[in-house]
């Protein structure tokens, strides 16, 4: 039983590998995720609009974009994407597997987030592009500034789980070769893992996981229950009013 | 660019409209003409056609063929600035739609700066006075879900206004709403009819039809069946459609 244990919750290694864990892979793990986070919520717009076009040329091209990126493994398209475009000419990122591989979870996650818009988007009543259109403003105009932020509201409880999906899958980015100061939390924990034999490292940034993730699917329930609530909080009407004013509060 | 219509003038003149919806043609050779200033309502069975009549008066709804002049501007023809036609043209729905995630002042301003180029202290003054006009001036910075339907209804009506329509069209602007909401409602509308707007209203209010309109137009099925004074349709009706159309609205 104590082997047992030892094998999991070895103080002294957790120890060992936590200055590491905490200020390389912490740090890398939250970068990479941040950098796949900001090009997903980018492409996926775009990709998003395009699903929502009339035009069949830009729907089309953009349902086999988000098809294929979801339809595949994540670690095939992890060395396809980061392997490929190197070959394929984008050398400009330089030598390092870093980019290359916030490029690859980007694109993998764009595909899901702009599914994730489509239908925030989708959601938001016709009526409101309709009333923005009879006033005259253009159709970008009323995309950008009454259709896709009332739908992206809709869709906050999926975007922060998509986040979460990125933080974990930046654990597979090691697999396009990272430089010493490049790891993220996993590679460190089983670095440190193999290199003692016992996988309380990896038990520990295992932890380090939980401790991003487990708060975060808190606040996604969190906002679905607002949002399904009604998602204004509790109006206090002034009376000196004619009519009746309906005072809503939202459990 | 503006171009005002001259009292006495023609405001709205349709030609042979037909609208059809796949094989379903739902207006089947509409003529109409509206003089500026003039208040028509428009009355008739549910499902007759008149919702798309009235959208098709700023183009929310393409016509299948046809002619729909706004003043002299040829809403079908090639070049036509549509989004300058419809600052032109105010709507009102039957469902309100005003934007959920934004002030009852910015629903208003948002469109004068974006539409009408009024940005700032001038597009506040202007939101005021039209929030003044529907005896709402004191909700400028509510949400519009803290606010009754007939108080949401209202604010549409003023931030269509505050475009500097030449024509309204209102849409059974009062079939959603608490049946003691209606009069507020209708009383804005008799106000603004009063103060010499051109007026298309699609209702259901046959006391409104008979006590502000100058001309009351019966469709059924796609067509326009009968058209006249208040006084000739509601108390000689000749066509027995819109004899069993009234007996049943009127009991
Ligand atoms: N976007 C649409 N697509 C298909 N059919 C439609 C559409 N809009 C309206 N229709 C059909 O056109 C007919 C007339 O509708 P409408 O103009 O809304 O009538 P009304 O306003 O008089 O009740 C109805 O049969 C309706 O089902
Ligand atoms: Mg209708």
């Amino acid at each position: 039983m104590g082997d047992f244990l030892g094998m999991f919750f070895n103080w002294e290694y957790i120890f060992k590998v936590l200055p590491d864990l905490v200020l390389v892979g912490l740090v890398n793990t939250l970068m990479l995720a941040a950098a796949a986070t900001i090009i997903a919520l980018f492409i996926g717009m775009l990709v998003s609009m395009a699903l929502l076009s009339k035009r069949r040329w830009l729907r089309v091209p953009a349902q086999v974009y988000v098809d294929v990126l979801r339809g595949l493994p994540t670690i095939l398209t992890i060395f396809l994407i980061g392997q490929g475009l190197p070959y394929a000419g984008f050398t400009f990122l330089g030598t390092s597997a870093y980019p290359y591989g916030i490029a690859a979870l980007g694109l993998i996650a764009s595909a899901y987030t702009a599914e994730i818009f489509r239908s925030g988007i989708q959601a938001v009543h016709h009526g409101q592009l309709e009333a923005a259109r009879a006033l005259g403003m253009p159709y970008g105009t009323a995309m950008s500034l009454i259709v896709v932020p009332q739908g992206v509201r809709n869709v906050l409880p999926a975007l922060t789980n998509q986040f979460i999906s990125i933080v974990k899958d930046t654990s597979l980015v090691y697999v396009l070769g990272l430089g010493i100061g490049e790891r993220e939390l996993y590679r460190i924990g089983q670095d440190m893992s193999q290199r003692v034999g016992n996988l309380s490292p990896l038990v520990a940034a295992g932890i380090i996981y939980l401790l991003i993730t487990v708060p975060l699917t808190h606040l996604v329930n969190w906002l679905d229950r607002r949002l399904r609530s009604g998602k204004v909080p509790v109006v206090v009407e002034q009376p000196a009013d004619a009519e009746p004013t309906a005072q809503r509060t939202f459990a | 660019m503006t171009t005002t219509i001259a009292p006495g003038t023609t405001a709205v003149s349709v030609r042979n409209l037909r609208k059809s919806f796949g094989q379903n043609e739902v207006l089947k050779g509409i003529d109409l003409d509206i003089r500026q200033g003039e208040v028509v309502c428009i009355i008739g069975p549910s499902g007759s056609g008149k919702s798309t009549l009235l959208r098709s008066l700023n183009l929310l709804e393409e016509p299948t063929a046809g002619t729909v002049l706004i003043g002299e501007t040829d809403l079908t023809a090639k070049g036509t600035d549509i989004n300058e036609v419809r600052r032109r043209v105010g709507m009102v729905f039957q469902s309100f739609n005003l934007f959920p995630h934004l002030t009852v002042e910015r629903n208003i301003t948002i469109a004068l700066e974006r539409v009408r180029g009024i940005k700032g202290a001038e597009a506040r003054r202007i939101a005021g006075e039209r929030l003044a006009d529907v005896g709402l001036a004191q909700k400028a910075t509510a949400r519009p879900a803290s606010l009754s339907g007939g108080q949401q209804q209202r604010v549409a009506i003023a931030r269509a206004l505050a475009m500097a329509p030449e024509i309204m069209l209102f849409d059974e602007v009062t079939s959603a709403l608490d049946p003691e909401l209606v009069k507020g409602v209708l009383n804005i509308m008799t106000k603004l009819a009063e103060g010499g707007m051109t007026m298309i209203v699609v209702t259901h209010e046959m006391g409104f039809a008979r006590q502000v309109a100058d001309r009351v137009i019966f469709m059924d099925r796609g067509q326009v069946v009968e058209s006249g004074t208040p006084d000739a349709i509601f108390n000689r009706p000749e066509s027995p459609r819109l004899q069993a159309f009234l007996s049943e609205v009127l009991t």
